[in-house]
Order: structure tokens, then sequence, then C-alpha cells
């Protein structure tokens, strides 16, 4: 290289002697993002009308030119086109490098970067169009499009993903690149996220994103941003989805305005309304929602550099079934045994109590700088607030209060360094800082049901992958978290007594009041996490993945400190403060063929997991206000292991056969049982009918069925009914009969004028107006689920 | 060298975080409203008071409610009846009956006579609608006998009804004496 630079030096000094036109300017055009060579550049250099274009290996060479300054312009096909000056005083020669442009450098500055996946465990992505359509859903509702994925559900607008039969805290949720710390240890808490931010949505079935957390048992979701191109535009949609049941609808829209010189921003709103949804036999009372979302995007995107900001404001107002509300076990069985729900009203936006009324504040600022040396460094910083109301029904003077009232804070920091060792190897490591504030806010008159903590964590992690050949790519990756929590709990003397609480851990004792007892548990915990994979590509067509992951969860603030009713379950639940962490491993395979007409996939799993946190049934207790079932937490093993299957055939031209199965099992490996709320087996077939002549026509027809979960525990409970002077079951174990559902699709594409579009779709849910229950609504004792639905998209581009 | 600096940089924010934590403060005690600890109901025939009382202090906690009879009832008499309902986990104690007949259109009490148990009951009191309450009624004896006197404080019940099975609601309380008839 010295050598080289020592001639050039001397070739120009002799060139600048000769003082003619007989200097040549060559050079070399490359991405200015990773060096590739740029074939077929142009280069046209002002005043000369020389033009010349860059050969396979990105060379170029311009002869007969002066001492004198040129004006170049080069442009390639998928960059931008670029203006340099040059002064020459002799032959010269530059390397030019020209910033990728377009999809491509979306793909890899804004989209690749912002998670680090694992490359080894196949995912599954949802695309806009899916979203789009489910944009009068939840985030569950979306990813219950994807096999493996199902929801639990708490009447029809709480919806939680079940990934590969695990939900709740099991799940890391990455929104925008922050890791979501919405109280998700909740069942009736759903992700608090309006899936009209995302563009698309990836399911990793693993703890596949170590870079956020090391404690994904079941998976990570990631929602990524719209790819926003660098040059001046100015674009939006708009979509309006109407709902006959429920009689409401969703207005979402979105406007970016980006900037060739990087700056970009994007501001999106969504506003969903709806009143109580209906099964077919009856409208299921209070159970509307009134949600109202807003988000805000700017920033910068230079090639070797960049800054993002990104604000999103989530606001959602549940109705809860108004029947679901019941005291103790003799309620419990008129409610289950009685085939309508014992509280139905007429129709009625209105939301009245139970209900929960969520906000969610989300708040981040990113920014990147490339080194040729060192890679790519990205340092984030997000702030995230979680206030969650949760109204019971209530009398007197607190008939309006709140039941419930949790403010949880959550800071983080993130710095990662993703480097290019060489050809092969890539390695991505970092740090993260966090730190949460959780406030219970005790003017409820409620005994608090999480106590007042603080929890720092430390992690840091590396993942590095090896391509061993061009179709053998090799990864490993470790995460080791640290965290502390520091609690103020209030127990009721009774139980922290009853359970020797008061022999074990006399230290933690702070004082007592009002037959409470003030403690201050604190814990440490050391987890690792990791994984080990191997993608490997047997031909065109075919590809196998293997993964391995470790990951280790600590267990969450219900699992440790509940202690009391749980009034929608109409249970007493009960934690453990001396419970350690959970550890999963988990084996997953995927097989895969990818065709123009036929591809399959076909993914097993192995998850075995210690420490294993379940709660079930211990006791019946006898209040005052009736008998309730006890529900303890307990550790144990257990194990899941299932498969999950989707193929795709296109049997003739246009049209195309989709099949989905899911199954898996999950057993108590200490007490031999099954585990409880595992979705049953289920299959879904589409016949879609596509034709991009006909104005992008789109027609489908989905058939799904559920099968009855037939293995389950059996927490069924007698139950004293004086008015009848007999014992009673209470049945909270059967698991509902099979169901199938038939549904379609449609959509149809116009062109109103060059640059927007209009799309209309009809949508219908439960076609045949099937009533069903479901094994994972917990609401399934009390009424059925939907009816039918007609639903019309209009959604409008621009 | 950067890779340092950010280092630094994390390691100090984490300290910042920790110096921040201030464990002076702990959290107040959550008084219980509405809670109910204690149903007392008295029965009055002349000079005579028989108390039925049950106490559950810890609510949904692990002690039991403690069930208490002040004594047997005597055969053939006419007893004015009433039920005063305390949430004792205040101090003084609050008294939850006032509420109860403040919203006595969405409250009602329920007396289910055991088999063996030789009496019968009747409201004194009702609601705005005229619809029974029940915080006030009598209980008739009539021979020797004995068996299970069950009150229930049904919340929101359908107004009227012809009982507890068609009365819906939620139960607030549900407490069984073993009466003696003598």
């Amino acid at each position: 290289m010295r050598i080289y630079a020592l001639m050039l030096v001397l070739l120009s000094s002799i060139s600048s002697i000769s003082q003619d036109c007989n200097n040549s300017l060559s050079g070399k055009v490359v991405d200015l993002h990773d060096g590739t060579i740029l074939k077929g550049a142009m280069i046209i250099v002002a005043g000369t009308e020389q033009v010349v274009i860059s050969d396979d290996d990105g060379m170029f060479t311009i002869t007969n030119l002066c001492n004198q300054t040129y004006a170049l312009q080069i442009s390639h096909p998928y960059c931008s086109t670029n203006g340099y000056k040059i002064k020459l005083d002799g032959n010269l020669n530059r390397t030019f490098k020209l910033e990728h442009h377009l999809e491509e450098l979306n793909e890899i500055i804004i989209k690749g970067k912002t998670v680090q996946k694992q490359a080894t465990l196949q995912e599954k992505k949802v695309a806009s169009e899916t979203i789009e359509q489910y944009s009068n859903g939840s985030l569950g509702d979306v990813l219950n499009t994807i096999s493996g994925v199902s929801s639990l559900n708490t009447g029809s607008t709480i919806v939680k993903p079940i990934i590969n039969g695990l939900h709740s805290s099991r799940i890391s949720i990455i929104n925008n690149g922050v890791r979501m710390e919405d109280q998700e240890w909740g069942v009736e808490h759903a992700p608090n996220l309006d899936v009209n931010t995302a563009e698309n949505i990836t399911v990793i079935k693993g703890a596949g994103a170590l870079q956020y957390s090391g404690d994904a048992i079941a998976g990570v979701i990631i929602t990524e941003p719209s790819k926003i191109f660098i040059k001046d535009s100015l674009y939006g949609k708009t979509l309006l989805s109407l709902s006959s049941n429920g009689q409401g609808g969703t207005l979402t829209s979105k406007l970016t305005k980006s900037y060739e010189n990087g700056w970009f921003g994007t501001v999106q709103g969504t506003l969903k309304r709806y009143g109580d949804f209906e099964a077919p036999d009856y409208v299921l009372s209070n159970t509307g929602s009134y949600e109202r979302n807003a988000s805000l995007r700017f920033g910068l995107n230079r090639i070797n550099y960049g800054l993002e900001g990104y604000y999103s404001l989530y606001k959602n107002n549940i109705g809860i079934l108004r029947a679901s509300h019941i005291g103790g076990a003799e309620d419990q069985v008129s409610a289950i045994n009685s085939s309508v729900p014992l509280i139905i009203n007429d129709f009625t936006y209105d939301i009245s109590q139970p209900r929960q009324d969520i906000t969610h504040h989300l708040a981040r600022i990113k920014g990147f700088k490339k080194f040729n040396s060192l890679g790519k460094v990205s340092v984030q910083y997000d702030y995230q607030q979680n206030h969650r109301l949760e109204y019971d029904i209530r009398v007197g003077d607190d008939a309006d209060k709140a039941s419930l009232d949790l403010v949880l804070k959550t800071h983080t920091l993130l710095a990662d360094l993703d480097s290019r060792l060489s050809d092969k190897i890539n390695l991505k490591s970092g740090i993260t800082a966090r730190y949460q504030d959780n406030f219970a806010d005790p003017t409820t008159g409620v005994r608090r049901l999480i106590p007042d903590y603080e929890k720092y964590d430390l992690g840091i992690y590396g993942v590095g992958t090896l391509q061993l050949q061009d179709n053998w790519l090799v990864e490993a990756g470790a995460r080791f978290d640290y965290t502390y929590m520091d609690v103020f709990k209030w127990y009721r003397t009774s139980f922290w007594e009853s359970r020797n609480y008061d022999e074990l851990f006399p230290e933690i004792v702070i004082r007592e009041e009002n037959s409470q007892t003030l403690t201050n548990p604190e814990y440490n915990f050391n987890n690792l996490s990791a994984t080990l994979g191997t993608t490997y590509s047997i031909s065109d067509n075919y590809k196998l993945f293997f993964n391995y992951s470790l990951a280790s969860r600590v267990p969450n603030p219900s699992e440790l400190f509940s202690e009391g009713l749980h009034h929608s379950a109409s249970r007493i639940e009960l934690g453990d403060l001396q419970f350690t962490s959970e550890i999963s491993n988990k084996i997953a395979l995927t097989f895969q063929k990818q065709n123009t007409n036929f591809g399959f996939s076909i993914q097993p799993f192995v998850n075995t997991i210690q420490n294993f946190i379940i709660i079930e049934p211990t006791s019946v207790l006898q209040t005052i206000r009736g008998n309730f079932q006890v529900w303890e937490y307990r550790q144990t093993d257990a194990q899941l292991y299932g498969v999950d299957i989707d193929a795709s055939y296109e049997f003739a031209n246009n049209f195309t056969y989709n099949h989905q199965f899911s199954f898996v099992k999950g057993y108590d490996r200490t007490n031999g049982g099954p585990i409880i709320s595992m979705p049953p087996v289920n299959t879904t077939n589409e016949l879609t009918y596509q034709n991009a002549d006909i104005n992008n026509l789109n027609i489908a027809i989905q058939s799904e069925f559920v099968f009855r979960q037939n293995e389950y525990p059996d927490n069924n409970f007698e139950v004293y009914i004086p008015t009848t002077e007999t014992f009673e079951i209470v049945d909270v174990s059967t698991p509902p009969d099979a169901y199938h559902l038939l549904n379609f699709r449609s959509s149809i594409d116009f062109s109103l004028q060059k640059k927007s579009k209009l799309t209309l779709g009809l949508n219908v849910t439960n076609i045949l107006n099937t009533s069903y229950r479901n094994y994972l609504n917990n609401l399934r004792f009390y009424a059925d689920d939907l009816g039918r639905n007609f639903l019309l998209n209009i959604k409008f581009n621009y | 060298m950067k890779t340092i600096k950010l280092l630094s940089l994390s390691v100090l924010a984490a300290l910042t975080f920790t110096a921040c934590s201030d464990d002076d403060e702990t959290p107040d005690v959550v008084h219980e409203e509405e809670v109910i600890t204690t149903l007392t109901v008295s029965l009055v025939s002349g000079n005579e008071t028989i108390t039925l009382q049950t106490q559950d202090l810890d609510g949904d906690g692990p002690d039991t409610p403690v069930i208490t009879v002040s004594g047997n009832l005597a055969a053939n008499t006419v007893y004015d009846g009433s039920i005063v309902l305390l949430n004792e986990t205040e101090d003084p104690a609050e008294d939850i009956t006032e509420e109860v007949e403040e919203e006595d259109e969405e409250h009602q009490f329920f007396y289910t006579v055991g088999t063996g148990l030789d009496v019968t009951t009747e409201y004194t009191n009702f609601d705005a609608n005229g619809d029974e309450l029940g915080t006030e009624f009598t209980l008739t004896t009539g021979d020797a006998s004995s068996g299970e006197l069950t009150f229930t404080l049904i919340h929101e019940p359908t107004k009227p009804n012809t009982g507890l099975e068609d009365a819906g609601g939620e139960t607030d309380i549900s407490a069984t004496f073993d009466i003696v008839v003598e």
C-alpha cells in the first residue's frame, strides 16, 4: 500500500512536470456501507462530456484530463447519485464510496441492525398486509396467524400471545428496539402496544435475542417500524376498519417525511372504539374498549452514523365481561352451571366496572456510529412508564375508585458493538443497565397486589457468527445477567405466620401495624443464558436449522408476592418469596423447503425447564364472603415438546393452498401430570385466489379447527350449597369441546393517482356464527366466544 | 478506546441508578376499605337477645371465620332481627350496614333455613322501590328443632326475585349458623 502511494506521488509529480492534458483519473466505486464493489456505476465528467462505466471489479479510468478542478457525477442504479469535486494535478487514483440506497440500505441500516436476531432459529414474520388486516385487533390476534403461536384470552379484547405453550413473563417483546416492561406477569395484562406502529412483526420460538434478554423461555416477539428511504419524499397511509360485531371501528393513520440528506420524521396515530361484543346468542355485556395511541419518530440516517428518537403513547380502557365478576365458590357453581351469562344487558358503548385503564409511555433515543477499525457502535437509552388502573365492582364511596393502581417505571441503557472480525466472523457484544421502580398506590383502599419494589439489572452479552461455508453458518452466544431486587411488602400477619415465615425470615421484618407485617425481602439473582446453533443449506431449496438455547428467568413479582383474592378467577392466589430462577433448555429444529410452488417447514422442539413455576389449587378456604379455592405457586420440573408444521402449495395458476398445524404437550415431571392451559392441537387450512391482473384481487377462505384439550389437570372441588343443602362440584377443569370456524377474506386494489392507492377489503370471521368456547379463554366458564363478524377495511396509501 | 469509554459510561449510569435509590421511606400500610369482617345478627324477643356472629378479621387470609351463637332460641316465639356489618380492620370499626342501606336497591339479604329447623323469616325493611332489603326482619320459631340458618348478602341482585335461586348477583357474605330451638 505504501509503495502504491509512493508510486502515485511519483507518477503525479511526473505528470505535473509534463503540464499537459494527458492526465488520467482512475479509481474504484464501492458501497460506502460494506465496501462491496459496485459495477455498472456511471461516472460523468462535467464539461468534457466524458462518460465511463465501472467494470466488473468496480474499476474505471478516464483519460485526457488537464490539471484543473473537475466536477464528477457518479450514479448507480442502487445508490444515491453523488457529486464530487476533483482537483487534478497529474494522474489520480481514488476510491469513490456511494451510499447504497433504497431497499438495501434500509434493510441494513434501519431494520437489520435494530435487533440482533439469532440466525439459527427459524423466525416467523408477519408482513404488513397481515398487520393491516388486524389493525382493529391486538398483538395477540395478529400473532395467532402463526403456527405454534396461540393466545391466552380474557374475553376478546385482552389477548396474550402464547409461544410453544408458554406466555406472560416467559416471552420477551421487543417493541421498536425497546424491551417492553408493561407488567406482563399478569394473565389479564395484554401487551401494551399498538400493532399499527409495526411494519412487520417477527416471532422467534426460543431465546433468540440475547441482546435484549436472556429470559425468553418461550420466545421473543419483535416489532419493527417501517423502513424509511433516504430520499426526498412525503407519504402516508390511512386505514379505516369497521366491524359489525362490537359495532365499532379503528382509524389509523401514518405520515412520513424524509429528506435526501438523511433526516426523517414519522407521525402516527390510532383510535379504536368498540361497544359490547356479541356471542351468537347474546350480548357479552361490558366488553367494549376505547383505545387511543400516538407515536412520533424522527432522526437522521447517514451511512456511517445515525440518530433516532421515538416516542409512543398507548392508552386503553377495556371492559371486562360483567358476568365474570363473581363472589365465592357458591357463585361459581351457578355461573358455570348456567348455559348463558348470568348478566346480559342491552348493547352499549359504555364501559363500566370491572374494567382496566392502561397508559403506557415509551421513549427512546438511539445513536450509532461506524468505525472502520472497530465496527458499529450503538448506544440507546429508553424510558417506559406503565400505569395500570383496574376497577372492580365496589360499593359506597369507593364505587368509582380503582382497586389496583400500579405505576412501573423503567430506565434502560444499552451499548452495543457490532464488529466484523473477518469475512467469515461477526461478533456482536454489549451491555445493558436497567433500573425499574414499581409503585402501588395505597389510597385504593385495597391491599397491594404487587408490592413496591426497585429492581436493578446489569447484563453483558456476546453473540458470534461464523460462516464456515457459503451454505453453513454456526452461531454461539452467551449472556450474563445480574439482578438485584429491593422489595417492601406488607403481608397479612396471619399469612406470614401460617407460612412459618416469622421463624424463617425474622430479620426482614420492619414493623407490624393493623394485623399486617411490613417486610423487606432483597434478592440477588445471577443468571446465565446461552445459545448455540447452526444453519445448513442442503441445496437451493432445502435448509436445516438447529438451535439449542439456555434461558434463565427471574421469578416475577406475582409469583413471589401474590397473597389474596383474584377476582375474575374467583380464587385466592398465593406466591412464595423463596422462589429461585427458572432455567430452560430448549432444542429446536427446523427442516424447510422453499420453492415457488411448494414449500413447507417442520419445526419440532423440546423444552426442559427446571424450577418451572406453576400455579395449582391446594385447598378451599372458608371466608365470610363464602368459600374460595386457594391456588398456590409451586416450583417443579417441567417438559414441553411439540411440533409446528407449515405448508403451502400453488396447485394451479393464482390458487394457493396453505396449511398450518400446531401440536404441543406439557408435563410436570415431578408429579407426572399434564400442565394446565396448554394449547390444544389445532390446524388451519386456507385456500387463496390471487390475481395481480385483476386489481390484485385476493380472496381466501379459511378453516380453523381446534381440537379439545384432552390432557389437563383435574382441579375440580366440592362446595356446600346451603339453599339445596348439597355438595356441588365446581368444574374449573374440564376443557370445552372441539370447534370449527370458517373465515372469509378478500381485498382489491385501485390506483387513484400516480402515487396513491385505495385498497378495499371485506372479511367475515366465524361465518357460520358457531357458538363455541375456547380452552385458552379465562372467561370460558361464563360465556361463549365471539359470534360472526363482518369487517370492512378501507386503506388509502398516498 | 471507544468501547472502554462506553463501558465506563454504562457503569457510571448503573452507579447513578444505585445512588438514586432511597430506602428511607417505607410504604404505608393499606387500610382496607369496604371489607366486611364481621356480621352480627341480633334476635330480640322481649328482654332476651340472642346474638349470632361470624368474624373473619383476616379476610382472604388463612384464618377461617370465628362463628358464635350466644344461645338457643325459644320455641313458638317471634324475634325482631337486625343485622350489623362491620369492618374491624379499621380502628374504630367502620359500620358497613350504613353503606348497604344507602345502596338498598343494589343489596339484599337472604335467609336460608336448613332441613329440620322449624323457623320462618319475613322481611321488615325494603328498598326505595319497595323491594326486599332485609337488614331487618322477623324470625318466628315453631316447635323445638335444630338445623342450619344461612344469611347471604347479595350485591346487585335481580329485584324483585323469588329467592337466592333467581337473584343472581354476587355474594358479599355467606354465613351459616347452627341453630337450636328449644
